[in-house]
């Protein structure tokens, strides 16, 4: 689960970490008051939505009077912002953060993921602030140093030092940056992130470290453990129909193609897509729709993929093991009479009872395509839909 | 021969009395794998399925002397579990809960590193191992294995299904079935599998399917290229997965640019793996690829 930067930031703080102080905003009225209350010759107006690159795509404005801000908020707010991580359609701003300027003496990079060699998180650093870590990677390796650390003792004070030190931060703040390195990790274990990132992390001209961006992805496996941070969720930042899938306990994700997928297992789904791409055609979604998958989430998922409105073709493939043939086969009649499906349908089933399920997609006299294995579905399925 | 589990197996499972751990255990048992109990501590001294029910695994163990468990446990408590097959002593634990946090599955792999640990941790999020005929644990559907002698290793599960169907139709059978599970933190890897196989008299042959995402493909190219004279066939699944979302499988995700389909299809092939670009075309490949090494008519018998 992704949160906005503003969030990421309240965050930090809780945990001990220096960020600029700052508001958010919904309106060009609370950009008005938060410049008020934050009393800066500099304010910063930065467009909250899941994705970097918000800088590059014009999402980050420097103010130095109200009527400035006010503009900069009025530009943002309602603007669909296109970065090379939003994909071509772009995120709508519907938040801002106002935060007072900070005077950089430099900058640098921290980030904390899993490393799954050493089946551990691992925390990188960098004297590249502000670049992309993956650019730093691919160009300057040696100026991304590592550190391992095991969950049960955080990241030991010695070894945050010796990052603080390999990156150069000047002599006088590194117990502060020191600090902000151990609390992060802290963070990073308490609160079951995923990915933490700080990029970049600054060091001011008066001698403080503090995070000026702030990236969280949180394992979603762990969010039981997490309730309240269920409440930073932004449905707005999700697409619909994942949200609707995650509903029915289904693995869905929304693609740029035009043929609806329905599979079981997510490798399977995965293959399936791949499959259809080989033969000429253009996978519309992933969606796994799991081992245990009924009617009703059979037709759940039907529902849900027909929604996307660039479905020109449907291909369902599943491999009944424990899952029964008989069952899906009851699951996708119901489901194609249901939503009185309107573009062609090819069925792939294997498995338990499968010439029990092929003979009630037989007799059910609907237009549904048969198929004999994955090949053979991807065939009929790229066919019919450019016949279509 | 086989690796791992065979008909001498004794299998406990840990989570048993609740829904999915009785369905399966029921499936077990009707294959023929040799269980001898379950573990549920407000349930112990019961029986359920007309198998004792004990407190704990170390009693579990004491009482049945068994070697293998199996975890259904729920993901709040999955991890706690394996640890504690850990502690008993148990020999191989197949953890088949979907949804572990990731770093519940640091604790666990901070304590199969210590020194003296026995045990092998296959999981989570995984549909478990099987050698056909023999012994079977996990969610795998039984029927579509047959005894034989090609080693099936696979990050997926229905995908792993798939592949050994197509296997079986064409009479070719398998040695042992095992899937690793799709999460980022796991027991058992490729390179420890495909050292087995490698090591197993009766392998003489191997599937590997992996997926997008992580190293480990690349980690077991380098295996391969070293070690392995046995044909190998390939495939990985993600081709056309986005980058940065995540396929299903918490594990299946490109990020920073790494863990791409074709960079791990480029190593594998490198190191002399039959690589395919369908998974349709497992069996077939794997067919082609015996017949040429006049290794068919051994692989059916």
């Amino acid at each position: 689960m992704k949160i906005h930067e503003f969030q990421a930031k309240q965050l930090l703080k809780k945990f001990g970490m220096n960020v600029p102080d700052g508001r958010e905003c919904q309106s060009v009225a609370d950009v008005e008051k938060a410049w008020a209350e934050l009393k800066a010759p500099l304010v910063v107006v930065k467009a909250q939505i899941h994705a970097g690159g918000r800088g590059k795509a014009g999402g980050v404005k420097l103010c130095k009077s109200l009527e400035e801000a006010k503009a900069a908020a009025s530009a943002l707010l309602g603007k669909t912002l296109v970065t090379y991580q939003t994909g071509p359609h772009g995120q709508v701003v519907r938040r801002l953060w106002v935060e007072k300027g900070s005077s950089i003496a430099k900058e640098y990079y921290v980030g904390i993921a899993i490393d799954r060699e050493l089946k551990l998180p691992v925390m990188m650093v960098s004297s590249e602030g502000g670049m992309e870590i993956e650019e730093v990677a691919a160009k300057h390796p040696e100026k991304i140093v590592k550190a391992a650390f095991s969950p049960r003792k955080g990241l030991p004070m010695p070894e945050a030092q010796k990052l603080v030190r390999a990156i150069g931060i000047r002599p006088g703040q590194e117990p502060k940056a020191a600090t902000f390195l151990v609390n992060l990790a802290k963070m990073y274990v308490d609160l079951d992130c995923a990915l933490l990132e700080i990029n970049p992390l600054i060091t001011t001209q008066e001698g403080d470290v503090m995070a000026l961006d702030g990236k969280v992805n949180f394992d979603s496996n762990g969010l039981f453990r997490h309730p309240e941070l269920l409440e930073l969720r932004d449905l707005h930042e999700e697409d619909p129909k994942e949200i609707e899938a995650s509903k029915f306990d289904l693995s869905y994700i929304a693609l740029d193609g035009n043929i609806g997928c329905m599979v079981n297992g997510a490798g399977l789904a995965m293959s399936t897509m791949d499959v259809i791409k080989l033969y000429g055609g253009n996978p519309a979604n992933f969606l796994d729709v799991g081992g245990g998958a009924t009617a009703e989430k059979v037709a759940a998922a039907f529902r849900i993929l027909l929604s996307d409105a660039q479905v020109k073709g449907v291909l369902v493939n599943i491999f009944g093991g424990i899952m029964k043939c008989d069952v899906i086969a009851a699951g996708v009649i119901e489901a194609v009479k249901q939503t009185k499906l309107g573009v062609p349908l090819v069925v792939r089933l294997e498995g338990t009872n499968v010439e029990k399920g092929k003979q009630m997609l037989a007799d059910s006299k609907l237009p549904i395509i048969a198929a004999d294995d994955l090949d053979d579905a991807a065939k009929k399925i790229c066919k019919a839909v450019a016949a279509h | 021969m086989s690796i791992w589990v065979d008909k001498n197996t004794k299998l406990i499972c840990q989570g048993f009395t609740g829904k999915t751990g009785t369905f399966h255990s029921e499936q077990a048992i009707a294959y023929g794998t040799k269980m001898v109990g379950g573990v549920n501590p407000s349930k112990a001294g019961t029986t359920h399925l007309n198998l004792p029910v004990f407190g704990t695994c170390k009693e579990a163990r004491e009482k049945t002397g068994c070697n293998a468990s199996v975890v259904y446990v729920p993901p709040s408590g999955a991890a706690d579990a394996i640890l504690e097959a850990i502690e008993a002593g148990i020999e191989l634990i197949v953890a088949i809960t979907e949804g572990v946090p990731v770093l519940d599955m640091v604790r666990v792999a901070e304590r199969l590193a210590q020194p003296g640990t026995k045990s092998r941790l296959i999981g989570p999020n995984c549909p478990g191992i099987i050698t056909p005929a023999q012994c079977k644990i996990g969610i795998m559907p039984g029927y579509i294995h047959k005894p034989g002698k090609v080693g099936v290793v696979s990050r997926s599960g229905t995908l792993t299904y798939e592949a050994v169907w197509q296997l079986t139709s064409r009479q070719i059978g398998q040695s042992t079935c095992i899937g690793i599970g799709g999460d980022p933190v796991n027991g058992t890897n490729f390179v420890d599998v495909l050292t087995a196989f490698n090591n197993d008299p009766q392998t003489e042959a191997i599937v590997m399917i992996g997926e997008i995402g992580g190293s480990a493909e690349e980690q077991a190219a380098e295996y391969i290229a070293k070690n392995v004279k046995k044909p190998v066939v390939g495939f990985i699944a993600g081709m056309t997965a986005p980058p940065g979302r995540r396929m299903g499988h918490a594990g299946a995700i490109i990020s920073g640019g790494k863990g791409t389909a074709s960079e791990k299809i480029a190593a594998l092939e490198k190191a002399g793996v039959n690589m395919i670009k369908s998974p349709s075309l497992i069996g077939s490949t794997m067919e082609k690829v015996l017949a040429e090494r006049g290794m068919l008519a051994s692989a059916r018998s």
